[in-house]
C-alpha cells in the first residue's frame, strides 16, 4: 500500500490536471439526439478528461465508475488497448476520483459498459486519430500510410516510427472527442470481445491491499459509532466518564445528537469500547414498526400516490364469450444487500481539507453530500473510489464514508478508519423494497392475450444521496438535523412491470408509498419483484390456456433477440430428463425492457420429506449486443443467478414491533456452498449490436423460473416470496 | 486487560507480539503483522472471511483470542505464496478459472480449500461444498469457486 504521503501526492495532481468542477452533468433527455456519443462522453467531452499519454508510452485511462466486482477496469482498459493498439499491460486504469477522473454519477443501472467503456472507446479513437496527424505532420508523410503498434506510431513500409511520448513531448492530447470520430471496425477486433483476465484477481489471490479496508495510512485511529437500534429512536446521553474508565485508552468519544462515534489508537480497543457502550446506551424508541398483520395487507393499506406506468387499449372492457379471465396477487419481501464485508471508509481532515477514501458508487454525489453535511465548500473535499466488497446498489457506504468524515473532522490530522459491524450493516443499509402485484389478465378463445392489468404497490428503489445531505443516515441522527426528502416515484419502481408482450389492452399502474423501513437501490430495483410476477403470471396463464409455456410466450412475442434468448435456454435444456419431485421452469426478461435480453430455466427438486425446494441447476442464455469481455459477462450472470435464486428462495428482512431482527446471518441467511445451485451460461452473440447494460438482467427472471419450477415439481403455485418449505407443504383441502 | 507478550509462529515466520490477551488473532494478523488475506466480515465465525490455517486447518480467526493460539503454526492467504512468489495450486485455480467477483470472500474459499487438499487430494463437488460451507460469497460466484477447488486438486497432482 502506499504511504499517506504517495496517497496525497496522488490526489494532489488533480491541480495539474484539468477542472470538472464546473460541468454540470447534462439530463440525460437534454442530450442531443442525434449525437452519436455516449452520453457520459457528451457530458464531459474532452479527450483528455478519459485519456493520458504518459512519459513512457503507456495510456492511462480515466473512468468515474468504481470496481465493484463487475471487472469494469478491464473492459474499459479493453476499449482503449483496441483502439490504439496497445497490449492490455500498456493501459493503466484511473476509477472514480473526484477532481480527477469525469463525473458519471453513480455506478449503476448496469450502465458502465454503455457509458463509461464506450466513451473510453471514442476518447481512444479520437486520440489515435490526433496522433495518426502528428505523425504524418512530424514525418511529412499522408496520415494514410501510417499506424499504430504497440505504443507507436510508424509508417507502413516500417521505416520511421516515433513513439506516443516522442509525439507528444510531455505535452497532452487536447480537445473534444468529435461526433464524427471513426471507430475501428468491429471485423478489426483483436482485444476487444476476448475473455481477457481480470489483473486484479492475481492481487487478490497474493492478498495485496485492494480493498479500502485494507489501507493503513500512518497515523491512523479506528472508530466504531453506535446506531440507534430502530428508526426514530433518540439518545438518551451517554456516559462518557464511565466508558473512559471502562476502557481507558479511548481516544475520543463523538457524540452528536444521536450520533455516536469512538476512537481509538487501536481497533480492539475501540471494538471493546464499542462493545461495553453498546448495552448500556438509553434510548427513545422511535415509532412502532407495523409487525403484527402480514406485511402484504400492511402495504396495501399504506396511503399511496398512483402513477399511470402504461396504457394502451381498454382494460376495462367487458369479458366476452369462451374469454377466460384470471386474477393473482404476488408479492415481495424487503431484501438486503448483504455485503460480505461490512461498510468502510477512511476520511482524513488536514488543513482545511477533506479527503474521503469510500467504496461509495458515486463519488461526485457523495462528495457534494458531505459537503452540505459538514457545512464545507465543495473544492475542500476530495472523495477517491476504493474497492469495497460487493454492494450490489446502494448499501451502507455513503453512510459510513459520511460518518467516517464527521469524525475525522472532530479528530482533524489523523486518519480515521470506521469500520461498520455486521450489525450496523444488516440493520442499516437501505433494503430493498417490498412489492406487491395485483395482476388480471385475459384470455380470448384461442388462447391468446387480450387484457393486462397490473396495480403494483412499492416504496422508492432510489435514496441516494445525489449531491443533498438528507439521504445519509447520519444526518438524520445529528443535533441539527436534515430533514430527510422522499424521493418521488422513481423509474425504478416501474422498471419492467410493462411486459414486452404484445398485449391490445393493458393498463400498469405504480401506487408509491412510505414503508416503515429504509430503503432504496437493490440490484435491479423494482425489475426483480416485477418480472417475478409477470413471469409467474405468464406461466400460469400459458396452463389456463393449455400451452407450453415456451410456446405461450414465444406467441406473444415479435422481437427476435428475445425470441431468440427462449429459444436457447430451451435447447440448452432439451434432453434434461427429470427425476421424481422435480420441475422445470422457465422465465425471460429484457432488462429495463432496454438492456440485455435474458432467458433461464430453473431445475428444482422438493423435498417430499420437508418441503425444501432444492434449485438443482440454472440455464440462461443472454443476448447483450456486442461482449466486450465473454468471460466477464459470464461471470456476472452466473452471479446474478445464484444471488437472485437465494432472494427466491431464502430472504426476507424480518421485524418486530421495536426493531429489524435480521441482525446478522442466522437470522437472514443467504445461499451457501451446500445449497446453491449449478449455473451454465449461453452468450447470444451479437457483435454487430451496440453492447447492453447485463449485470443485473438475471434478477428478475430466475425468481419466476424458480417458482414456475416449484409449481411443477410439487402442485404448488407460490405468489408470495420467498419460497419457504411450509409454502409447499400440501394443504389440507388439497390432499 | 493488561497487555501481554506472545509469540506467534506465521507463514514460516515466529512474531513476538504486545496485545490483549483478549485480542482475536484476526486483528492481530491485520493490525500488527499488516496482513491482507484475512478479512472482517462479521466477528461471529459465521462468514468464513477472516479464514486462517491453524496447524493445517482451516478455522476462522474472529473470535480466536490470541492467547489460545499457543504454539500453533498459522498459515494465511499471504503464506499460501511460495516464497519464490510462485503460487499454490489453489491460488493458480483461482486466476486461471478466473473464480472471483468483488473477491472479499475469495480469503476464506482459498484457506478452506487449501485445508481441503492437504487432507483429500481428489476431493469430490460434494467434499469440496462441505468444505467451503464455511464460507459466504454474496456475488454469486460458487459455481466458479468449485471449479477451482477441482482445478487446484489436478494442479496439485501434478505440481
Amino acid at each position: 500500500m502506499p504511504s499517506r504521503r504517495a496517497f496525497l501526492q496522488d490526489t494532489g495532481r488533480l491541480t495539474i490536471a484539468f477542472c470538472l468542477l464546473g460541468a454540470l452533468p447534462a439530463a440525460a433527455e437534454a442530450l442531443a439526439a442525434d449525437d452519436p456519443r455516449p452520453g457520459s462522453l457528451q457530458d464531459n467531452p474532452r479527450l483528455n478528461a478519459w485519456l493520458e499519454v504518459l512519459a513512457d508510452g503507456r495510456v492511462r485511462v480515466l473512468t468515474g465508475k468504481i470496481e465493484i466486482g463487475q471487472g469494469i477496469g478491464t473492459a474499459v482498459a479493453q476499449m482503449a488497448a483496441e483502439e490504439l493498439n496497445l497490449p492490455l499491460s500498456r493501459v493503466e486504469v484511473v476509477l472514480a476520483e473526484t477532481g480527477r477522473t469525469p463525473d458519471e454519477r453513480y455506478t449503476a443501472g448496469s450502465a458502465s459498459i454503455e457509458q463509461s467503456a464506450l466513451s473510453v472507446r471514442w476518447a481512444a479513437a479520437a486520440a489515435r486519430q490526433q496522433l495518426l496527424q502528428l505523425a504524418a505532420k512530424r514525418l511529412r508523410v499522408p496520415a494514410a500510410t501510417l499506424q499504430l503498434a504497440d505504443g507507436a506510431v510508424r509508417t507502413t513500409d516500417g521505416r520511421q516510427r516515433l513513439t506516443f511520448a516522442e509525439l507528444l513531448q510531455g505535452r497532452q492530447l487536447t480537445g473534444e472527442v468529435p461526433a464524427d470520430t471513426v471507430l475501428k471496425p468491429q471485423n478489426q477486433h483483436q482485444v476487444v470481445g476476448q475473455p481477457l483476465r481480470r489483473e486484479e484477481i492475481e492481487r487478490m489471490v497474493r492478498a495485496a491491499p485492494v480493498y479500502v479496508q485494507d489501507m493503513r495510512l500512518p497515523g491512523t485511529v479506528h472508530a466504531r459509532v453506535l446506531h440507534p437500534p430502530a428508526p426514530g429512536a433518540r439518545l438518551r446521553g451517554v456516559d462518557e466518564a464511565a466508558l473512559h474508565q471502562a476502557v481507558p485508552s479511548l481516544l475520543r468519544v463523538v457524540v452528536d445528537g444521536s450520533f455516536v462515534g469512538l476512537l481509538a489508537a487501536d481497533e480492539w480497543t475501540a471494538i471493546k469500547a464499542h462493545d461495553w457502550l453498546k448495552p448500556r446506551l438509553q434510548w427513545t424508541p422511535g415509532p412502532a414498526l407495523p409487525a403484527g398483520k402480514p406485511l402484504p395487507q400492511v402495504i396495501r393499506a399504506l396511503p399511496a400516490k398512483v402513477d399511470e406506468v402504461a396504457r394502451r387499449g381498454d382494460v376495462g372492457s367487458a369479458p366476452a364469450a369462451g374469454e377466460k379471465t384470471f386474477r393473482a396477487t404476488y408479492f415481495k419481501p424487503y431484501l438486503m444487500h448483504a455485503a460480505i464485508g461490512p461498510s468502510c471508509a477512511v476520511a482524513l481532515f488536514e488543513k482545511g481539507q477533506l479527503h474521503i477514501w469510500t467504496h461509495s458508487q458515486g463519488v461526485y454525489p457523495l462528495r457534494a453530500a458531505v459537503a452540505k453535511l459538514l457545512g464545507l465548500p465543495e473544492d475542500q473535499v476530495h472523495a477517491k473510489g476504493v474497492p469495497g466488497a460487493g454492494c450490489y446498489g446502494h448499501n451502507g457506504a455513503d453512510d459510513v464514508a459520511a460518518e467516517a468524515a464527521l469524525l475525522a473532522r472532530a479528530y482533524p490530522g489523523r486518519p480515521v478508519r470506521l469500520q461498520w459491524t455486521r450489525e450496523d450493516e444488516h440493520l442499516h443499509e437501505p433494503y430493498g423494497s417490498a412489492m406487491l402485484f395485483d395482476l388480471q389478465a385475459r384470455l380470448d378463445a384461442r388462447g391468446r392475450l387480450t387484457h393486462w392489468h397490473m396495480e403494483l404497490w412499492s416504496d422508492t428503489h432510489s435514496a441516494r444521496p445525489a449531491g443533498q445531505p438528507d439521504k445519509l443516515l447520519p444526518a438524520q441522527l445529528l443535533a441539527k438535523p436534515f430533514e430527510y426528502k422522499r424521493a418521488e416515484l422513481s423509474g425504478g419502481t416501474s422498471r419492467n412491470s410493462e411486459p414486452l408482450y404484445q398485449i391490445p389492452n393493458l393498463l400498469v399502474n405504480a401506487h408509491s408509498f412510505a414503508g416503515p423501513l429504509r430503503v432504496s437501490a437493490l440490484r435491479s430495483l423494482g425489475a426483480f419483484g416485477n418480472v417475478f410476477a409477470l413471469e409467474s403470471g405468464m406461466d400460469e396463464l400459458a396452463q389456463l390456456a393449455g400451452q407450453d409455456p415456451y410456446d405461450f410466450r414465444l406467441a406473444h412475442l415479435t422481437d427476435a433477440r428475445a425470441r431468440a434468448v427462449i429459444e436457447e435456454v430451451r435447447r440448452l435444456t432439451q434432453g434434461v430428463q427429470l427425476g421424481p419431485n422435480e420441475g422445470l421452469g422457465v422465465a425471460f426478461a429484457q432488462y429495463k425492457n432496454q438492456a440485455a435480453y435474458l432467458a433461464v430455466v430453473a431445475r428444482v427438486w422438493v423435498s417430499p420429506e420437508d418441503h425444501t425446494p432444492w434449485v438443482r441447476q440454472l440455464w440462461a442464455a443472454i443476448d447483450a449486443g456486442e461482449v466486450i469481455n465473454p468471460d466477464g459477462l459470464r461471470n456476472q450472470t452466473e452471479g446474478g443467478l445464484i444471488q437472485a435464486a437465494s432472494w427466491t428462495v431464502l430472504e426476507q428482512v424480518q421485524f418486530d414491533e421495536q426493531q429489524v431482527r435480521s441482525h446478522d446471518w442466522e437470522s437472514y441467511p443467504i445461499y451457501r456452498f451446500d445449497e446453491v445451485p449449478r449455473v451454465e451460461v449461453s452468450i447470444v452473440s451479437r457483435p454487430d449490436q451496440p453492447p447492453l447494460g447485463a449485470g443485473e438482467a438475471a434478477q428478475g427472471p430466475t425468481a419466476a423460473a424458480i417458482a414456475n419450477a416449484v409449481h411443477r415439481a410439487c402442485g404448488v403455485r407460490v405468489r408470495e416470496l420467498p419460497i419457504r418449505p411450509w409454502k409447499l407443504a400440501p394443504s389440507p383441502k388439497e390432499s | 486487560m493488561d497487555e501481554a507478550s506472545f509469540t506467534l509462529h506465521v507463514n514460516g515466520k515466529t512474531h513476538q507480539v504486545q496485545a490483549d490477551p483478549a485480542t482475536p488473532l484476526l486483528y492481530v494478523l491485520r493490525n500488527q503483522l499488516g496482513l491482507n488475506g484475512p478479512k472482517f466480515g462479521c466477528g461471529m465465525q459465521q462468514c468464513g472471511a477472516c479464514m486462517v490455517l491453524v496447524d493445517g486447518f482451516a478455522h476462522p480467526s474472529c473470535q480466536l483470542q490470541v492467547h489460545r493460539v499457543g504454539a500453533a503454526p498459522i498459515t494465511t492467504l499471504e503464506g499460501l505464496t511460495c516464497p519464490d512468489g510462485s503460487l499454490h495450486p489453489v491460488q493458480q485455480a483461482l486466476v486461471e478459472l478466473q473464480a472471483a467477483q468483488c473477491g472479499y470472500c475469495l480469503n476464506g474459499v482459498a484457506m478452506c480449500a487449501a485445508g481441503l487438499l492437504r487432507q483429500y487430494a481428489r476431493p469430490d463437488e460434494q467434499t469440496i461444498r462441505n468444505a467451503l460451507f464455511r464460507v459466504l460469497c454474496r456475488c454469486g460466484t460458487h459455481e466458479r469457486y468449485i471449479r477451482a477447488v477441482q482445478r487446484a486438486a489436478e494442479l496439485g497432482a501434478s505440481g
